[in-house]
């Protein structure tokens, strides 16, 4: 049978974090199936000189047995006509069985192009995904004809939506951190290369990548091992300086909540929730924030939990897995100073 | 200039979303509605842009798909900077798979530029609040044979068209598009005016159009079966203290963690 593909969202030949868990999810969609996992990679001859062997050392690693590379001088950089319009080119040359991508800005902007080129219905953000049962011989899917049942979330997960998918050519986007990205067991099997040359006209120049700005180096928000957060509690933007100093004696990244944003604190850039950024760090510590449900389903992907607020009855610290109930003013600044006590001290 | 908005009403949802019985839809008996929070800000980005233009043949024109009660997010939109308002009119429309709205909707945007003249930009939210299927902004433009960049934290208008910044983990990139286009805004690109007096005067005046286009639009592929909550994550939370005097015990959590 015909494979599952998975786009490969990358920056210039980093793959992002959410492309390996929609692998990883895929892989599993795949042998369902009982068919291959595949990957597709868009770029141009210099990023595939710069990355191609990594980038498919790494689709091999979470289980692809081909790699397809889309190569184009159109594809140097990030488009999303480009990248939609390639994609749909394999779809056509390749007839895979589905088309899975990663939630991300990308991912899914990139598989919408597709289902707009190719009106076909695009489930997005799935955490579950059962095939037809008419094509999966595995007993586990739910029985009963050619539609897919997929969960998906909505409200950027606070709620979940059961729904059917009745299509020749499923496309799915995976919500992230919605699956831990999971290297196949037993080590890689080698993958085939297999190259195609888009047809790309230059319409779709318009909407590459001009030019960019680097303002942050190093973690970002979404990758921090440590990510420190100050909501309302936090009182003004002067207030943020202790939450500042933590985060960078543990090399992490400094957030917030939309009251914070709101009252023009700090830039939304650095918002967690769900208008801003999803974060899976091993550590939160959120401070003086109520946990509201839009701000929770940004920092629910966290390994742990620490909250500091005045109130025991919060949200955030009936949640959380460690809690502080104390005024964050106080308490930042000792974590602060415990940590370089301990530094300090000679072992 | 003229500016076409896309608004979604959407439940204000407080700390629990709950789900009606038959589990069709967020249960609504105790709320109110809104609009989606990126919109909301597509609606303060369209102001402004026009605000800055120098005479008054300039318009933002806000469109909303929904059942009648969706005039209330199109007379807030007046009470902010908009100037015209299109109610595309859909019961039950707000549950829409997003292929139907997504047709709807373009079939709306036709109808609006035969009589007005063509959109040069239109904004769409990044995705809506409730559903976000991250697609309809896309079909829409796709349809309207329009480049669309989605994820737009910034702005500039020029001559031929609009120079617009996607947020990225380390900066931003930029995108160069030529009008007529389309953009898919995120909350953070501005902080949205709270309504004046003047305005809520314009929102009780605002006159609301209402398109008739949705009566032959098929459902798409994608078909709700029900809603429901999440699991909640069984914790029970460990209290490390209630003081200052807590700082070693969470340090010692940091240590044990390996992040220290
Ligand atoms: C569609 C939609 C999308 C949204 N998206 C987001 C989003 O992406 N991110 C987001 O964060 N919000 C989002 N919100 C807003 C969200 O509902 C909340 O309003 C917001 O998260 C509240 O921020 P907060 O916790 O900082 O403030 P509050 O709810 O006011 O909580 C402040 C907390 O600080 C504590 N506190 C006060 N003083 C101290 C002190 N000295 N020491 C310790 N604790 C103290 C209080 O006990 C309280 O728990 C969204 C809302 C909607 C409708």
């Amino acid at each position: 049978m015909s494979a599952v593909a998975v786009l490969i969202d990358h920056d210039r030949g980093v793959p992002s974090g959410g492309a390996l868990e929609a692998l990883t999810a895929a892989r599993s969609l795949a042998s369902d199936l009982n068919t291959d996992l595949v990957a597709v990679i868009l770029g141009d001859g210099d990023l595939f000189d710069a990355h191609g062997a990594d980038l498919v050392a790494a689709c091999a690693d979470y289980g692809a047995a081909v790699v397809h590379c889309g190569r184009h001088s159109f594809l140097a950089d990030y488009g999303p006509d480009a990248w939609g319009t390639a994609l749909a080119m394999f779809v056509e040359a390749a007839g895979p069985v589905a088309v899975v991508a990663a939630g991300t800005d990308r991912g899914a902007e990139a598989i919408a192009q597709l289902a707009a080129r190719t009106d076909l219905p695009l489930v997005a953000n799935c955490v579950n995904v059962s095939p037809a049962s008419s094509l999966a011989d595995a007993p586990s899917g739910p029985a009963g004809g050619d539609a897919w049942h997929i969960t998906r979330i909505q409200w950027g997960g606070s709620l979940l939506e059961d729904v059917t998918l009745t299509s020749t050519l499923p496309l799915l986007t995976i919500a992230q951190h919605s699956i831990e990205a999971e290297p196949c067991e037993g080590g890689p099997v080698p993958a085939a290369v297999a190259d195609f040359e888009p047809d790309l006209g230059p319409e779709v120049q318009q909407t590459l990548v001009r030019d960019r700005v680097t303002l942050a180096e190093g973690v970002t928000l979404s990758t921090a091992p440590v990510v420190v957060s100050g909501g309302r509690g936090v009182g003004s933007a002067d207030g943020f300086a202790p939450l500042e100093e933590l985060a960078d004696l543990l090399g992490g990244r400094v957030g917030c909540s939309r009251a914070v944003t709101n009252n023009g604190w700090r830039s939304h850039a650095d918002q967690v929730g769900q208008t801003g950024t999803r974060i899976a760090p091993e550590i939160y510590i959120a401070c003086g924030i109520s946990g509201a449900i839009q701000h929770w389903v940004g920092a629910m992907g966290s390994k742990n939990i620490l909250a500091i607020n005045i109130d025991p009855e919060a949200n955030m610290v009936t949640k959380a897995g460690y809690a502080v109930i104390a005024d964050l003013h106080e308490v930042v600044p000792a974590i602060c100073d415990e940590i370089r006590r301990r530094r300090d001290r000679p072992s | 200039m003229r500016i076409l908005v896309c608004v979604k009403r959407v439940p204000a949802v407080g700390s629990r979303i709950n789900v009606t019985d038959d589990g069709q839809q967020v249960d609504t008996a105790h709320l109110g509605f809104t609009t989606s929070p990126h919109e909301e800000c597509a609606v303060e980005e369209a102001a402004q842009i026009v605000e800055q233009l120098d005479g008054d043949e300039h318009a933002v024109v806000v469109l909303t798909l929904g059942p009648e009660a969706s005039t209330e997010q199109l007379r807030y939109a007046a009470s902010v900077g908009g100037n015209e308002f299109a109610l595309v009119m859909a019961e039950g429309g707000l549950d829409w798979d997003p292929q139907r709205t997504a047709v709807a909707i373009t079939s709306a945007v036709r109808e609006l530029e035969a009589a007005g003249g063509q959109f040069d930009l239109i904004l769409f939210g990044n995705e809506s609040a409730d559903g976000g299927n991250f697609q309809v902004g896309i079909r829409v433009a796709h349809a309207l044979g329009r480049p669309i960049v989605n994820g737009i934290k910034g702005i500039d208008p020029h001559e031929r068209g609009f120079t617009a910044r996607r947020e990225t983990d380390a900066g931003y990139e930029v995108y160069e598009l030529e009008a007529p286009c389309a953009l898919g805004v995120k909350e953070g690109i501005n902080l949205p005016r709270y309504p004046t007096m003047k305005g809520r005067l314009a929102s009780r005046k605002a006159q609301i159009q209402v398109l008739d286009c949705t009566a032959d639009v098929d459902a798409g592929g994608q078909s709700r079966v029900r809603l429901h909550r999440p699991p909640e994550r069984a914790s029970t939370t460990v209290q490390l203290g209630d003081s200052a005097a807590a700082a070693p015990a969470v340090v010692d959590l940091l240590d044990e963690l390996g992040v220290l």
